[in-house]
């Protein structure tokens, strides 16, 4: 079990109202720069060594031992139970990467993103998702009572409740060995450096360059997923080069912190109540009949 | 439109998790909740006018749905033991602290109204539990909308302008069925004319969002979901039907009571299981957030987040 003996700060966490660093926003004082993931999935060889690190490193159960039929992949996808997942697609190469539409092979380590914007920790009735002082996002296992809440309200099916255990568990981007100085399990075992973890600032320069790389090697299907800090969950702190569209990998092209909308859904409810009541009083005039 | 064939997604599988909250549980509670909240509201309705038949009745019914819901929710937790915790905190971006924080209030002020009334003592306790409990009642009957649709879920979230009418309609609906089932002529006069301005709501409020929602709607119609909300609208109309005549006969308003009921019920359930299908279906993620790029200009995202971009690397 994973221990995560994380202090919530004092204020709680409205990562709707958050700019820039994440940790500042939740009230942090002093903290540590911002850290995450980057995952170069055009060097991933699908050995799923970071699968392995993670679920040895943080104590994580088995997700049954069931053959699914896609490709190498019979992890099938996040879940409480799994918190790195490496997708394997085949599929034909695009023309314009002088594929000559030959089988193509697309492989990619999936993982929480460690959103700016994180709907699992607006939604967390009892506060035990928080965001610590990495800027990331952990469920406290101590506090967290199995609503369920955060598992429909994450955008990108990350986090999940364990079936026998009843409490919400994702990747805590290995919060334990970040506080003891060393790099998160899978970053570590990466034998390709696919998984490359740094401060997020770092890691987007390194992405950037890395697309250039890749573009000027006339890879026009490359892309960054995840790094604008502008798109609709504030940009992740873990986010990707992919070589195809964002749903070819399972992920979700354009997603949006549902949180968003939240003041929009309260004035409709409010409208509603407001409009239950006039109607209710107003049955009670009338003739006595 | 899209055409079907850009649609592309991992091996058909979810691009999110589909909600872990079991049936009966979680879409009972939508029903029993929005029961109780109307009822509350008809018996503080009943109190300041003096009908102590319909006054006591939907004090009762609203404190047995409403204590009903309790077990239910707490039995749906994944660690039921820990049910306090909802109190830890209080957060505005959680639908659920905020319900928790209304159940909190509303359960006790229910329960004290039910039980002042049917031991017939403390006539002002009484009076202030009831007015407490009708003054919370529509909250609780609306703010399970705000919780359903603030997910990822694409049938609930993208339905978000519609959902609390349909569940003020729903709420409205089964708050007049037990107001005809447990009050007779003429107390229940607010109660039939409630079933009237419930059912029309609910009808209108629910085929709007259905058509609003384009693709989305497919989860409405189709399946056990589909079945559900189509019961509802049948058992809606029989409803509103016999509440009409309901001013006749008792028995007339018992049975349109009961369809009413049925109604509410029906809908809840549906929405919920529509909510569920549309969650374990890639095509309701992928193809609404792929037209949203393609109205943005940016269907084509190695273009956008490329190196070319201008002002790509100075929003850094």
């Amino acid at each position: 079990m994973t221990e995560t003996t994380a202090r919530a700060p004092r204020r709680v966490s409205f990562s709707l109202l958050e700019r820039g660093d994440p940790a500042d926003a939740t009230g942090y004082r002093a903290h540590l720069e911002r850290v995450g993931f980057f995952t170069d999935t055009s060097v991933c060889i699908g050995c799923k060594a970071c699968e392995v690190a993670c679920k040895e490193w943080n104590g994580v159960p088995d997700d049954g031992f069931r053959l699914t039929g896609m490709s190498f992949d019979n992890t099938g996808g996040l879940s409480g139970n799994t918190w790195r997942h490496v997708a394997f697609v085949e599929t034909h190469a695009p023309a314009a990467d002088a594929g000559d539409g030959e089988l193509r092979w697309l492989m990619a380590s999936d993982v929480c993103k460690h959103c700016t914007h994180a709907a699992c920790l607006d939604v967390c009735p009892t506060g035990a998702l928080i965001r610590t002082e990495f800027g990331t996002v952990v469920v406290q296992d101590d506090v967290c009572n199995g609503c369920g809440y955060c598992v429909p309200a994450c955008p990108f099916g990350v986090i999940g409740r364990r079936e026998h255990d009843g409490r919400a568990f994702k990747c805590t981007l290995c919060y334990d060995r970040l506080r003891a100085g060393m790099l998160p399990a899978c970053a570590q075992t990466c034998p390709t450096d696919s998984i490359q973890f740094g401060p997020l600032d770092d890691l987007r320069m390194r992405a950037e360059r890395r697309l250039r790389e890749l573009q000027d090697a006339g890879v026009s299907s490359a892309r960054l997923y995840g790094e604008d800090p502008e798109d609709g969950i504030g940009g992740a702190g873990a986010f990707f080069l992919l070589l195809d569209e964002p749903e070819v990998y399972g992920l979700p092209p354009d997603p949006v912190v549902t949180t968003r909308d939240l003041p929009c859904l309260w004035a409709h409810a409010a409208v509603a109540a407001a409009g239950l009541v006039a109607t209710a009083l107003t049955c009670f005039f009338g003739r006595r009949r | 439109m899209v055409p079907e064939a850009s649609f592309t997604s991992y091996y058909g599988r979810p691009v999110i998790n589909a909600p872990v909250w079991r049936s009966p549980e979680v879409p009972g509670y939508l029903f029993l909740g929005g029961l109780a909240g109307t009822s509350s509201l008809l018996a503080a309705g009943a109190a300041l006018t003096g009908r102590p038949g319909l006054r006591r009745g939907a004090a009762l019914g609203a404190a047995s749905a409403i204590g009903l819901s309790g077990v239910a929710l707490v039995a749906d937790l994944g660690r039921p033991e820990r049910f306090a915790n909802m109190l830890r905190v209080f957060k505005v971006t959680s639908p659920m602290s905020v319900g928790s924080w209304l159940l909190t209030a509303y359960g006790p002020a229910a329960g004290l109204a039910a039980l002042a009334d049917v031991a017939g003592i403390l006539p002002r306790t009484r009076r202030a539990a009831t007015l407490t409990a009708g003054a919370l009642g529509p909250a609780i009957a609306t703010y399970t909308a705000v919780l359903l649709a603030d997910t990822a879920v694409p049938a609930w979230h993208e339905g978000h302008r519609e959902l609390p009418f349909v569940f003020a309609g729903s709420a409205a609906t089964a708050g007049a069925g037990l107001g005809l089932l447990v009050a007779a002529r003429p107390e229940n006069a607010p109660a039939r004319r409630l079933a009237l301005a419930g059912t029309i709501c609910e009808l209108v409020a629910a085929n709007v969002m259905v058509h609003r929602l384009g693709l989305l709607a497919a989860p409405y119609r189709n399946g056990r979901a589909g079945r559900l909300m189509r019961q509802g609208e049948a058992f809606t109309l029989v409803g509103l039907a016999g509440s009409l005549l309901a001013g006749r006969s008792r028995t007339l308003g018992v049975l349109a009571g009961a369809a009413l009921l049925g109604a509410s019920a029906c809908t809840r359930f549906g929405i919920f299981e529509a909510g569920m299908a549309s969650a374990r279906d890639p095509r309701d993620t992928v193809v609404p957030q792929r037209e949203r790029l393609e109205r943005r200009g940016l269907g084509d995202r190695a273009v956008a987040s490329g190196t070319g971009a201008p002002g790509s690397d100075g929003a850094r």
